[in-house]
C-alpha cells in the first residue's frame, strides 16, 4: 500500500569538469510499509545520493521512485531525514530545534509544546528544553535530530549514518532507541551506515550496494531485529548466525574496496 | 595642587615598581625551582616596563610639574631665552660655539667660489681666450682684497676705537648684570610692570570670548617679566641687542680698501658694458665675480685678533648670565626635558614634546572648559541635549509629499479673506510639523553629530546589505547582476569618493551619510553573502524536508546561521565608518569631532588636538565594547556549531 517503490533509478553526475559519474544505476527496490532496511557499502558508492534522492533534495537522472504511489518531487514532510551530524539548528534550544516542523506548520504553541515534552521523553532528554543544543553531548545531539524528524509524523524515515559520529557505547544505546521507536511507531526507516553489526543488528532488510556505478549488489532478510526487540543486542551478537553473515558481508565488502583500490591506482 | 599629588604619586609608584620588581626576582628564585613557572616569570620584566612606563609618563608631565612647582619658571625662561638669544648673533663672529672664527670661514668659503669660479672659466669653450685673461685678472684682484681687510697695520684707529666701545660696553653690562639690583627699577616702573604682568596672565592661561563663547588661543608662555630675575634678563637682553646692532654696523674698510674695491667695481661695469649681446657668458662670470666682491665687502672681515678682547667679554657675560640663571638651569634639563622654551623676535613659546604633548593639566581644563555647553567649539558644545517638540521630528522625517498626492485641493482663502482648513491640509500642517505636542531631549553638539552619522551609515547599511547580500548568497542572478556593480566601486578606497560625493550631496549630513553608507554597504554584502553561502547544506535540507517553504528557510535557517557573519562584518563596518567619517569630517564641514580636529590643527591648539583623539578614541572603543557585547549575548554558539 504506501510502499516505497524505485524503478529503474539512475543517477549520474556531472563534475564541473565535464567528468560523468554514475553514481546509480537501474535501481529496482520495493520497500513495504513499517520494513526498517539498512544499507551498507563501501565509501562512494552512491548511498548518500540513493537517500537524496528520496527525500527529493535531488532528482534523479532517469527512473522514478514513488511512495505512497506519489512520485517524489521536492523534499516533503511525510519523509523526515536526520543527518550524520550538523543539522542542528544551534541558535535555537533543544525544544525549539523539535519544535521547528511544527513552528512552520504555523500549529497552536500550546498543542506543540505539550507533542514536544512527550518527545523529548521518548529520546530520554526531558529537561533539556531549555538548553541550547551546542551544549549538548554528541549522542544527545542525535537524540535531538531524530526527536525533530519524528514529531512531524513522517510516513518514511530516512537515516545517513545517524550514530556514525558516536562512541560505541552511546551508540549501543542509540540503536536500541533506534529500535524501540521503530517498534512503537511502525515507521518505514531507512538506515545507513558504515557498520556491518550496525546494519545486521538494526536491518530487517539489508541491501548491501556495489560502487561503480553503484547498484544493489546483494539483499538479505534478517531475523535480528525482531530479535533485538526483546532481546540485548550483545546477546545477539554471540549468534552463530550473526558472526557468519558478518563474516560474508565483511569479505564482500573487503573485495569491492581492493577492486576500487585496484582501479585507482 | 593636583600635579603635585600626582607627582608625588608618579614618584612612588616608580619606586614601588623597583621594590616590587625586586620582589619577583625573589620569589622567581624560588619557583625556578619548587613549581610554579608561571610564576616565576618576569621580575626583571617588570622593573624594566613599569620603570620605562613611569619615565615617559613622568616625560609626559614634566612640563606640568614645572608648571605645578615652579609656574614662573616658564616666564623666567622666557627672558633667558630672550639674552641668548640676542648673544646668538654676536657668538657667532667668534669660536665661542662655533668651530673657527666667522672671518676665517667666510674667507674660506670666498675662496673656495673663486678657485671654482676660476678653474669654470679655463674650461669654459664658450669664452675666447682674451676673455678668460681679463675674467681671471678679475678674480685675483678679487682675491687681492682679502689681505687689506685681515691686515692688522692697515687697521684704522677708528675702528679699533669702536671695537673697544662696544668691548667697554659689554664689559659694563656684565659688570652691572651681576650687581644684585641690577637694573634699577623705579617704584613707578615696578608698579606698572606687575599691572601689565597680571593682565598678561599667567602661563597656559585660556582666554574665552565672552561673546561667542569660543575658546581663544592660549598664552603659551607669558612675555612680561614677572621676577626680578627675569626683569635682569629682559634688560640685558635689550641692551644686549643695542650692542650687537652696532657691532653689525661696524665695517673694517680702510681707505686702501674703498679704494680698490671701488676700481675693480668699476672695471667690470665697463667691462660689461662693453660686451655685446652674444658674449652673455662672459657677462654672467664677471657679475658672479662682483657678487662675490660684494660679499667680501659686507662680511664682517676682521685681522686674526683684533676682536679677541671682544670674544673675552662676551664669554665672560655669557658665564655670568650662566651663573646667574641658577636653579632655573637645573629646571630647564629636568622638568623641561625633551625641549625648552625659546625666544624668537618679539615671543616666547614651547618648543619639543612640551608643545605637542601638551601638559595634561592645560588639556584636562581645556576639557571641562569645552565641555561646558556655553563654551564648546566653535559655539557649538561638544555633546549637550536640546528640548524639542516632537512636531519637529515628525515633521523631518515624514516627507512632505505625503500631502501633495492626496486626492483634493488645498485650501483657498475665501472672499471673506478666511481659509478653511480641509483634511489635505491638515495632512500637510502635519507632514511639515506645524503643530504642538509635547517636548523631548534630544542631543546635539560635535559628538552626537559624528555619532548620529556613523549610526545612520551604519543603519542604511545594514537595511540594504544584508537582505541583497543574503540574497546574492542564494540566488545565481542576484550574485550575477550586483557582484560587477559592488567590485566597481568596493575596491575604491572610500576616501576617494568623498569629495565628488560631498560636492553633489553637500558638505552636511547627506553626503557623509551617504559615503558612510557606501562604506559600510560593501562591507555588510560581502559579509551576508558569506554568511549564506556557508550555511551548511544539510541544514537546508533539515528544514526543508521538515516543511519549511523556502521564504521560512531564508527568515528561520540562512539569516540566524549567517549572524555570526554579519555581526562580525557590523563590527568591522563600525570601525571602517568611523576612521572614514573622521577623515571625510577633515575635508569639510561645520560640525563633528573631525571638524574640531582640523580647526585646532590649522591654529596649533595642540590640547584640543588630543581632546579630540582622546574623545574618538574612546567613542570608537565604547562602539567596539558594545558591540562585542552583543555579539557575545546575540550568538553564543558561534564556533561551537
Ligand atoms: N554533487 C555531486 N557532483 C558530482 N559527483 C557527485 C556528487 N554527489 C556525489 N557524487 C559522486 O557520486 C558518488 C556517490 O556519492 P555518495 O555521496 O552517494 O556516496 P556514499 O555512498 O554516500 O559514500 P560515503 O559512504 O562515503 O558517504 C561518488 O562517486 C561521488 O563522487
Ligand atoms: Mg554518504
Amino acid at each position: 500500500m504506501s510502499d516505497l517503490i524505485s524503478q529503474n533509478l539512475n543517477m549520474i553526475f556531472k563534475t564541473p569538469k565535464g567528468e560523468t559519474v554514475h553514481a546509480l544505476k537501474d535501481l529496482n527496490f520495493t520497500l513495504k510499509k513499517g520494513e526498517l532496511l539498512t544499507v551498507l557499502g563501501p565509501s562512494g558508492c552512491g548511498k548518500t545520493t540513493l537517500l537524496n534522492i528520496t527525500a527529493g533534495f535531488i532528482r534523479p537522472t532517469s527512473g522514478t521512485i514513488t511512495l505512497n504511489k506519489k512520485e517524489i518531487d521536492g523534499p516533503g514532510v511525510e519523509r523526515g531525514m536526520v543527518f550524520q551530524q550538523g543539522a542542528l539548528f544551534e541558535w535555537l534550544t533543544v525544544a525549539e530545534n523539535v519544535n521547528f516542523g511544527l513552528r512552520m506548520k504555523k500549529e497552536d504553541p500550546i498543542k506543540t509544546q505539550k507533542k514536544v515534552d512527550e518527545w523529548l521523553e521518548i529520546v530520554g532528554l526531558q529537561g533539556f528544553g531549555n538548553t541550547p543544543t551546542y551544549q549538548l553531548s554528541g549522542g544527545m545531539q542525535q537524540r535531538v535530530a531524530l526527536a525533530r524528524c519524528l514529531i512531524n509524523d513522517p510516513d518514511l524515515i530516512l537515516m545517513d549514518e545517524p550514530l556514525g559520529a558516536l562512541d560505541a557505547l552511546t551508540r549501543e544505546k542509540m540503536q536500541s532507541l533506534v529500535l524501540k521507536i521503530w517498534k512503537e511507531t511502525g515507521k518505514t526507516i531507512i538506515l545507513i551506515t558504515h557498520s556491518v553489526e550496525e546494519a545486521l543488528l538494526l536491518g530487517e532488510r539489508l541491501y548491501v550496494m556495489a560502487p561503480r556505478p553503484g547498484r544493489i549488489h546483494k539483499e538479505y532478510n534478517l531475523p535480528f531485529a525482531s530479535m533485538g526487540l526483546k532481546q540485548d543486542l550483545r546477546e545477539i551478537k554471540k549468534n552463530k548466525d550473526f558472526s557468519s553473515t558478518r563474516e560474508e558481508i565483511l569479505e564482500m565488502i573487503w573485495n569491492m574496496e581492493e577492486e576500487i583500490m585496484g582501479k585507482d591506482i | 595642587m593636583l600635579t603635585q599629588i600626582v607627582t608625588f604619586l608618579i614618584f612612588f609608584a616608580v619606586i614601588g615598581c623597583i621594590l616590587y620588581g625586586r620582589r619577583l626576582i625573589k620569589t622567581e628564585k624560588i619557583d625556578a625551582v619548587f613549581g610554579n613557572p608561571e610564576r616565576a616569570l618576569g621580575g626583571t620584566h617588570w622593573v624594566i616596563v613599569g620603570s620605562s612606563f613611569l619615565l615617559l609618563v613622568w616625560l609626559y608631565y614634566s612640563w606640568d610639574i614645572a608648571k605645578g612647582f615652579y609656574p614662573k619658571s616658564a616666564n623666567e625662561l622666557c627672558q633667558v631665552a630672550k639674552v641668548n638669544d640676542s648673544l646668538l648673533g654676536l657668538k657667532y663672529q667668534f669660536p665661542i660655539e662655533e668651530r673657527e672664527l666667522k672671518s676665517t670661514s667666510q674667507i674660506k668659503q670666498e675662496n673656495k667660489n673663486l678657485k671654482k669660479i676660476t678653474i669654470e672659466i679655463q674650461n669654459s669653450n664658450e669664452l675666447d681666450s682674451q676673455q678668460k685673461t681679463i675674467l681671471v685678472d678679475f678674480i685675483t684682484k678679487t682675491n687681492q682684497l682679502i689681505p687689506l681687510l685681515t691686515n692688522e697695520d692697515l687697521l684704522e684707529n677708528e675702528t679699533k676705537q669702536r671695537i673697544d666701545d662696544i668691548t667697554g660696553k659689554i664689559n659694563l653690562l656684565t659688570e652691572n648684570f651681576q650687581k644684585s639690583d641690577y637694573p634699577f627699577e623705579t617704584e613707578l616702573e615696578f608698579n606698572e610692570r606687575l599691572k601689565a604682568v597680571s593682565e598678561e596672565g599667567g602661563w597656559g592661561i585660556t582666554k574665552v570670548d565672552a561673546g561667542s563663547g569660543t575658546i581663544e588661543n592660549t598664552i603659551e608662555v607669558p612675555l612680561i617679566p614677572a621676577t626680578n630675575r627675569g626683569l635682569k634678563f629682559h634688560v640685558a637682553a635689550q641692551e644686549l641687542n643695542l650692542i650687537s646692532d652696532e657691532f653689525f654696523q661696524l665695517r673694517n674698510h680702510n681707505p686702501e680698501f674703498k679704494k680698490r674695491i671701488k676700481e675693480l667695481k668699476d672695471d667690470i661695469k665697463a667691462y660689461r658694458n662693453d660686451l655685446s649681446d652674444s658674449e652673455e657668458v662672459a657677462s654672467t662670470y664677471a657679475k658672479n665675480i662682483v657678487k662675490i666682491a660684494r660679499r667680501i665687502e659686507f662680511a664682517s672681515i676682521y685681522p686674526p685678533n683684533a676682536l679677541d678682547k671682544m670674544q673675552n667679554a662676551i664669554v665672560q657675560f655669557d658665564n655670568a648670565q650662566i651663573k646667574a640663571q641658577g636653579g632655573l638651569r637645573f629646571i630647564d634639563i629636568f622638568l623641561f626635558p625633551a625641549g625648552t622654551i625659546v625666544a624668537s623676535g618679539p615671543s616666547c613659546s614651547e618648543q619639543g614634546s612640551g608643545r605637542w604633548l601638551p601638559k595634561p593639566s592645560d588639556t584636562f581644563n581645556k576639557f571641562i572648559l569645552m565641555s561646558k555647553p556655553s563654551v564648546g567649539y566653535k559655539d557649538i558644545p561638544l555633546l549637550w541635549i536640546n528640548m524639542v517638540d516632537v512636531s519637529k521630528i515628525i515633521g523631518f522625517i515624514l516627507p512632505d509629499w505625503i500631502a501633495d498626492i492626496l486626492p483634493g485641493e488645498y485650501p483657498v482663502h475665501t472672499k471673506d479673506g478666511i481659509v478653511k482648513q480641509n483634511f489635505k491640509g491638515k495632512v500637510l500642517k502635519f507632514v511639515t510639523g506645524d503643530f504642538k505636542l509635547f517636548k523631548i531631549p534630544v542631543p546635539y553638539g560635535h559628538i552626537w553629530d559624528s555619532f548620529l552619522r556613523v549610526f545612520l551609515g551604519l543603519i542604511f547599511g545594514i537595511l540594504i546589505g544584508v537582505p541583497l547580500g543574503l540574497f546574492m548568497g542564494l540566488n545565481r542572478f542576484a550574485k550575477g547582476f550586483f557582484d560587477p556593480l559592488i567590485e566597481l566601486y568596493r575596491p575604491v578606497p572610500p576616501l576617494a569618493w568623498a569629495p565628488l560625493i560631498i560636492s553633489v550631496l553637500g558638505i552636511d549630513n547627506t553626503g557623509k551619510v551617504f559615503l558612510l553608507f557606501m562604506v559600510s554597504l560593501s562591507i555588510m554584502i560581502i559579509s551576508a553573502r558569506a554568511g549564506a553561502s556557508g550555511t551548511q547544506l544539510s541544514k537546508i535540507h533539515a528544514a526543508h524536508s521538515l516543511g519549511a517553504s523556502k521564504k521560512q528557510i531564508l527568515r528561520y535557517v540562512i539569516f540566524p546561521n549567517s549572524l555570526p557573519e554579519i555581526l562580525t562584518g557590523i563590527r568591522v563596518a563600525v570601525g571602517m565608518c568611523w576612521g572614514t567619517l573622521v577623515a571625510a569630517e577633515f575635508l569639510a564641514g561645520t560640525t563633528g569631532i573631525g571638524f574640531v580636529e582640523n580647526v585646532a590643527k590649522k591654529y596649533f591648539q595642540y590640547e584640543v588636538i588630543w581632546i579630540t583623539i582622546f574623545i574618538m578614541g574612546m567613542l570608537g572603543l565604547l562602539f567596539d565594547v558594545t558591540l562585542r557585547k552583543i555579539i557575545d549575548k546575540t550568538i553564543p554558539w558561534r564556533g561551537k556549531g
